[in-house]
C-alpha cells in the first residue's frame, strides 16, 4: 500500500483541531470513525464526549447511519466572528470574539445544532450545559412525553428506559399538557419475535435504519403522518430476519419488546455476566441476565472485534437449554446413581488397564479451550486416538459463521482434532469394530447420531461419558458424568478469527453436576501424576505456556473481549 | 395608480391563448431558447473566457432574481453553489407542488401556459450542464399534470427535448413526477425525498445540501415554477433591462395570490415593490377593497406560513434617503410595497406571494384553529418538536375554539410555538409556529378575552363539559 493513499493508521499523527467546550479548552481530532468506520469530520457530540461530557441522544447511534430527528442532541454553540476581511474580530484582550448562533429572523433567541451530524469548526465553542441547551432538553422531552402512555409501572423498559433516565436528568416533574392524548395500536405483531407498543414509540427510527442498513431486511417503516406516525412492518408479522431482537436493544423506549423476555423479569433483578455465544464460532460477545440460578436472557455485550453491538436472534434465543428439565443431575457408575469419588476410582481403574492404542476421545468443540486441553494431556498418556464433531450450517454476511461450534479452533489447536474436524470419526467407528478400541470416552456429543451407532457402543469395554443432557450415549455409558453448561463455568473459546475469548460462571450448575476442566484435571493427575494447578486461571496459565498460539497470554491478561492468538 | 406588470403571464390570460405549441411558438415561444443555444463564448474584461452556459448563469445571478417559491433566496447564488466537480450527473427539479394556502399562482402557469416553464427550464438545465430533469407537481393538480405531458411530448416532438436539442449536440429530458397530496413534499429535501420513492422526510443540513447531496445524492437545482419561468424573460431581455424591472434587490415581476375577505380575490402580477399592501386590497384593479361596511383587521402577506400583520401597524424600515444615506422611516402596513425586503423588514416575509386579508368579522381564533389543524395535518412526524407541538397547537385552539378555552391558554400557545422554531430539521417548524406566535402577540386581548369568557362560564356551571380531541 503506497503512503499516498493509505488509511490512517494508529501510529499516523492525528491531526486536531482546538475548540471549547463549557468555557474548557480541548483538542479533538478533526475526523473520526463514522458509523461505518470512515473517517468524517468530528461531531459535536463525539467532541464533548473526548471533554468528558455527554451529550443526551435518542435517535443517535454510533452504529447507525445519523437521523438527526429526535433533537435530543440539541446543543448551543458559538462560532468565531469574521470580520469583512475574513480575518477573526478580537476581543479587547486579544481574545476571539465568539458569535452565538441565534435564530436569524429573531437574534434575542439561541439557535441549537444537532450535535450528532453538525461538524466541528477550529474555535468553535460548544455549550452543551448552558441554559439555552437545558432548555431545548427540556422542550423535546415535554414533547416526547404528551402523547406517552406514561405507563412505566407496567413497561418492560423500566429501568433500562432512557425516556426515564432522561426525564429525571433534563425534564421537568410537570406537564403543561391539557389535551387528550394521541391513542395509538398496542401489541403490535410486528414478526415472530418482535412486539411493538405504538403508544410508547418516541419514533426515533433507530429500529428502521438497523434492519435496512445493517441487517439488509427493509422491512420496517413509518405509516400516517405527524403525531400519529407509527412504526410497521410492510405486513403484519414480517419483521422475521435473524437480527430482529437486536431492535429491542436499540429501542430506547419500551416500544419494542422481546416475546420470550417481555413480562417475564423486572431488570433490576438481573444479574449480568459476562459472556461468550455459544451458537456458532463467531463467538459473540454477550451478557447473560440471570436471577437466582435462572438465566432469562442473552443480550449482545459490544465488541468492534467480532460482533459490533449485535448479535443474531438464533443465538440469542439458544438458552433455555441451561435450565432445561432434563438435565443432568446425578453421578451414574454401571446403571446406579453414585458419587464423584467412586466414579474418579472407577475412571482410574479402568483407564489404567487400558492398553495403548485400545482408547478413543470424542470430545466436543462446545467445550472450553481448557477441557480439550486436559482431554488432549489424557490422550496423550493412553496413546488414544482422538477428534472432535463438526457442525456445519448456511453462514449469513453479518455474524453467523458456517462453523457451528463455539470453539474448532480451540479443539484444533489442543490437538483433539484435525484442520477436517470429524476426520478420524470413521476411523474409531471402525476400530470398535474390529475390536482394537476397547474404550471410548465420549465429551459432551451423542455420537450415535455421528457414525457410532448404538450397536457399536455395545462392544466396548468402557463408555465413559460426560455430557449435559440425556442421549441414547448417555444412555449406553459405563460412567457418566453430569458436566456444566458455559453459563455454569469459567473458561475459554476460540472463534473462526483466532479470537481468545473467556467466559464468567451466571449461575450454579444443576444437582451434582461440575465443571468438566475440574474432573479433568483429577484424571490427568491420575493417570500423570501431574498437577500443577488448582483453579482456571491456574490451568489456563499452564496451557498457555504450552500452546505456541496462544505464547505470552496470561488469564488475567484475556480482558473482556479478548486477545488474538496466533492461529 | 399602479397597475399590473405582466411578463408571465403576458399571454396566458389573452383570449384565444391556448397551451399548446403552436400558440406558444406564435407568440414568439422557444425564440430565447434558440438565441442562447447560440450565445458565443463571452470574453471578460480581465480577459477570462465565459462558455456560453457560464453567460447565462452570470446573467441570472446579475439580474438579481429571488426564489418565488417562498424564501427568496437569489437564484444565481443557488446555481453557484451546485458542485460541479462531483463527477455526478446535476440534476434539475421544478418544485411545482404549490400548496401554501392562500397561494394559486404556479397553477396559472402550468395551466395556461405550461410551454413557458419547459423554455425556462430547458434554458436553465442547459446552463447548469443538465442532462435530466424532473417537474413534481403537486397530486392534485391533476390536470396541470396532464398538460404537462402533452406539452412535454409537443417539445419533443419540435427537438426542444430529447437527443440533440435543435442541433446544438444538447440532450435534455424532462419527467413529470405527481406528488400524492403531502404539504412537506413543497419542502426541496422533502421533494428529493420523495422523488426517490421514499417518504417525504426532509433531510438535515448538513450534510445533505441538495447543490451537493440532492437527488440520488448527487448535485440538484430545486427551483419553482414562477423562477423557472422568469429565466426565459431574463434570456429574453438580457440582466440589465430585466433588473430595471421592480425595485433594487427586488427585481422582476411577481405574481400575487390574493384572497380572503375582499371583493375581487385573483392573481396579480406585479413589478416587485412597485405597488403596496394598501394598493392590492383596495385599488379597483386589484383587489377592489373590503365588503361594505367592514374594516380592514389583519394582513396574512405570504402564504399562511407567514407572521400576521395587524392593521394599523406602523413598521421602521430602512430607506435609502436621497442622499444615499439609509434612514429609519415610518411605513403604516398600507403603505408597506410589497417586496421581499419590505416584509422582511416589518418582521414577516412575501413567501409564496400569497395575501390573505382578514377583515372585521374574522375572530382571530376561530382563524388561527383553522391554520394550526393544517399545519398539524400536514406536519410529516419526523422531528419531535414540530410532530408532537403541531398537533398540540392545534388541539389546544380547538378547545379554546370550541369554548372550553382558560386565560392562560395565550401563554400556553406561545411556549408551545417558541420551542418548534429553529428547532426542526426543515422550516416546517417555523411555518406551524409564526402564525401561533404572531396571532397571539398581536391580538392577545382576544385570545385572553376568549379564556376568560370560557373560565367564567364554567365557573357559573354553564361551561362546556371538555370537548374530546385526539
Amino acid at each position: 500500500m503506497s503512503n499516498a493513499t493509505a488509511t490512517p493508521t494508529a501510529t499516523a499523527p492525528v491531526e486536531t483541531i482546538r475548540i471549547k467546550v463549557d468555557s474548557r479548552d480541548v483538542d479533538v481530532p478533526k475526523m473520526l470513525p463514522n458509523w461505518q468506520g470512515r473517517l468524517e469530520p468530528t461531531t459535536m457530540l463525539q467532541a464533548v464526549q473526548i471533554a468528558g461530557g455527554e451529550v443526551p441522544h435518542y435517535c443517535y447511534h454510533p452504529k447507525l447511519p445519523v437521523a438527526g430527528n429526535c433533537r435530543m442532541c440539541l446543543i448551543e454553540f458559538g462560532t468565531p466572528m469574521m470580520g469583512p476581511d475574513r480575518k477573526p474580530v478580537l476581543n479587547p484582550d486579544g481574545t476571539p470574539k465568539i458569535a452565538r448562533s441565534v435564530l436569524p429572523y429573531e437574534p434575542s433567541t439561541p439557535r441549537g445544532a444537532i450535535a450528532c451530524a453538525t461538524p466541528i469548526s477550529a474555535g468553535m465553542e460548544l455549550y452543551p450545559s448552558s441554559p439555552a441547551t437545558r432548555q431545548m432538553r427540556e422542550a423535546v422531552l415535554e414533547s416526547l412525553l404528551i402523547n406517552h402512555p406514561l405507563d412505566c409501572t407496567i413497561c418492560d423498559q423500566a429501568g433500562e428506559c432512557k425516556l426515564q433516565e432522561y426525564s429525571v436528568e433534563h425534564g421537568q416533574s410537570a406537564s403543561r399538557f391539557v389535551e387528550a392524548k394521541v391513542h395509538k395500536p398496542k401489541a403490535v405483531n410486528l414478526g415472530p419475535r418482535i412486539v411493538l407498543d405504538d403508544e410508547r414509540c418516541i419514533l426515533c427510527t433507530r429500529c428502521i435504519r438497523f434492519s435496512k442498513d445493517i441487517a439488509g431486511d427493509d422491512a420496517l417503516g413509518i405509516v400516517n403522518r405527524g403525531s400519529y406516525n407509527t412504526i410497521a412492518a410492510w405486513k403484519e408479522g414480517a419483521f422475521d430476519n435473524n437480527y430482529t431482537l437486536n431492535t429491542v436493544d436499540l429501542c430506547p423506549v419500551g416500544a419494542l419488546t422481546s416475546r420470550d423476555f417481555r413480562f417475564k423479569m423486572r431488570v433490576w433483578f438481573l444479574k449480568e455476566t459476562k459472556s461468550v455465544c455459544t451458537s456458532c464460532a463467531t463467538g459473540c460477545n454477550i451478557t447473560i441476565g440471570s436471577r437466582e440460578g435462572v438465566v432469562h436472557r442473552y443480550e449482545p455485550r459490544e465488541n468492534d472485534a467480532v460482533n459490533g453491538p449485535w448479535m443474531c436472534d438464533t443465538g440469542r434465543l439458544n438458552y433455555r437449554w441451561i435450565g432445561s428439565e432434563a438435565r443432568l443431575r446425578e453421578v451414574w457408575v454401571g446403571n446406579k446413581a453414585s458419587t464423584w469419588d467412586e466414579a474418579n476410582r472407577e475412571v482410574r481403574i479402568r483407564l489404567s488397564k487400558a492398553a495403548p492404542g485400545s482408547v478413543a476421545i470424542i470430545a466436543s468443540a462446545r467445550q472450553t479451550t481448557e477441557e480439550l486441553y486436559l482431554l488432549k494431556k489424557l490422550a496423550t498418556r493412553l496413546g488414544a486416538i482422538t477428534d472432535s464433531i463438526a457442525r456445519e450450517g448456511d453462514p449469513d454476511t453479518l455474524l453467523v459463521s458456517a462453523d457451528r461450534n463455539p470453539n474448532a479452533n480451540g479443539a484444533r489447536l489442543t490437538g483433539i482434532a484435525f484442520t477436517e474436524m470429524g476426520i478420524q470419526i470413521p476411523k474409531i467407528a471402525s476400530g470398535i469394530a474390529s475390536g482394537a478400541i476397547k474404550t471410548l470416552i465420549v465429551f459432551g456429543e451423542d455420537v450415535t447420531q455421528h457414525g457410532i451407532g448404538v450397536d457399536l457402543l455395545g462392544r466396548l469395554e468402557t463408555l465413559i461419558v460426560s455430557d449435559i443432557l440425556p442421549s441414547q450415549t448417555t444412555q449406553a455409558a459405563h460412567v457418566l458424568l453430569p458436566g456444566c453448561a458455559h453459563a455454569e463455568k469459567r473458561g475459554t473459546f476460540v472463534n473462526a478469527k483466532g479470537r481468545l475469548q473467556k467466559f464468567m460462571k451466571a449461575v450454579e450448575a444443576p444437582g451434582d453436576a461440575r465443571p468438566e476442566w475440574e474432573f479433568l484435571h483429577d484424571w490427568v493427575h491420575a493417570v500423570s501424576g501431574r498437577n500443577g494447578f488448582s483453579s482456571i486461571e491456574g490451568l489456563f496459565n499452564q496451557m498457555a505456556r504450552e500452546i505456541p498460539a496462544f505464547e505470552g497470554i496470561e488469564w488475567g491478561r484475556v480482558g473482556d473481549l479478548g486477545v488474538t492468538a496466533k492461529i | 395608480m399602479p397597475e399590473q406588470y405582466k411578463l408571465i403571464l403576458k399571454h396566458a390570460d389573452s383570449p384565444g391563448y391556448t397551451p399548446d405549441i403552436e400558440c406558444y411558438e406564435r407568440h414568439g415561444g422557444y425564440h430565447s431558447l434558440k438565441k442562447a443555444l447560440a450565445t458565443p463564448p463571452r470574453t471578460l474584461p480581465d480577459g477570462k473566457v465565459q462558455s456560453p452556459q457560464e453567460v447565462i448563469r452570470d446573467e441570472v445571478l446579475k439580474s438579481g432574481l429571488r426564489g418565488r417559491g417562498g424564501a427568496g433566496f437569489s437564484a444565481g447564488l443557488k446555481w453557484s453553489f451546485v458542485d460541479r466537480r462531483s463527477g455526478k450527473p446535476i440534476y434539475l427539479i421544478c418544485n411545482a407542488d404549490e400548496s401554501e394556502p392562500g397561494t394559486f399562482k404556479d397553477r396559472q402557469i402550468l395551466h395556461k401556459d405550461p410551454h413557458q416553464l419547459i423554455e425556462g427550464m430547458i434554458l436553465s438545465c442547459w446552463a447548469n450542464d443538465v442532462n435530466l430533469a424532473y417537474i413534481y407537481i403537486r397530486g392534485e393538480m391533476i390536470q396541470g399534470a396532464k398538460l404537462l405531458n402533452e406539452a412535454l411530448k409537443e417539445a419533443r416532438a419540435k427537438g426542444y427535448l430529447g437527443k440533440n436539442i435543435v442541433g446544438t449536440g444538447y440532450d435534455l429530458e424532462i419527467h413529470v413526477h405527481r406528488g400524492a397530496g403531502a404539504y412537506i413534499c413543497g419542502e426541496e429535501t422533502g421533494l428529493i425525498e420523495s422523488l426517490e420513492g421514499k417518504r417525504a422526510y426532509p433531510r438535515i443540513k448538513p450534510p445533505y445540501f441538495p447543490a451537493v447531496l440532492g437527488f440520488y445524492m448527487s448535485p440538484t437545482i430545486v427551483n419553482n415554477v414562477e423562477t423557472l419561468c422568469h429565466v426565459k424573460h431574463i434570456v429574453a431581455m438580457g440582466s440589465a433591462e430585466y433588473a430595471k424591472l421592480g425595485t433594487p434587490n427586488n427585481t422582476g415581476t411577481r405574481i400575487v395570490s390574493l384572497s380572503g375577505d375582499i371583493l375581487k380575490p385573483g392573481y396579480f402580477e406585479i413589478e416587485v415593490g412597485k405597488v403596496t399592501l394598501g394598493q392590492l386590497i383596495f385599488e379597483p384593479n386589484f383587489g377592489g377593497g373590503l365588503r361594505p361596511g367592514r374594516s380592514l383587521k389583519a394582513i396574512i402577506p405570504g402564504g399562511s406560513s407567514s407572521k400576521v400583520l395587524k392593521a394599523g401597524e406602523l413598521f421602521k424600515l430602512n430607506r435609502k434617503g436621497a442622499d444615499g444615506q439609509m434612514t429609519k422611516v415610518d411605513v403604516p402596513l398600507l403603505e408597506l410595497p410589497y417586496d421581499f425586503d419590505s416584509l422582511q423588514g416589518a418582521g414577516t416575509m412575501s413567501g409564496s406571494g400569497a395575501v390573505i386579508v382578514l377583515d372585521d368579522t374574522r375572530s382571530m381564533v376561530d382563524t388561527l384553529a383553522n391554520l394550526s389543524a393544517f399545519y398539524a395535518h400536514e406536519s410529516c412526524g419526523q422531528c419531535t418538536p414540530c410532530r408532537e407541538g403541531s398537533l398540540w397547537l392545534s388541539k389546544g385552539l380547538h378547545r379554546l375554539e370550541q369554548g372550553d378555552g382558560r386565560k392562560a391558554d395565550a401563554d400556553y400557545l406561545k411556549h408551545i410555538a417558541k420551542n418548534i422554531q429553529g428547532r426542526t430539521i426543515c422550516a416546517f417548524g417555523e411555518a406551524a409556529s409564526w402564525p401561533v406566535l404572531s396571532f397571539v402577540e398581536k391580538f392577545r386581548d382576544e385570545f385572553e378575552a376568549r379564556g376568560a369568557a370560557d373560565e367564567a362560564a364554567r365557573a357559573k356551571g354553564s361551561g362546556s363539559a371538555k370537548v374530546p380531541h385526539s
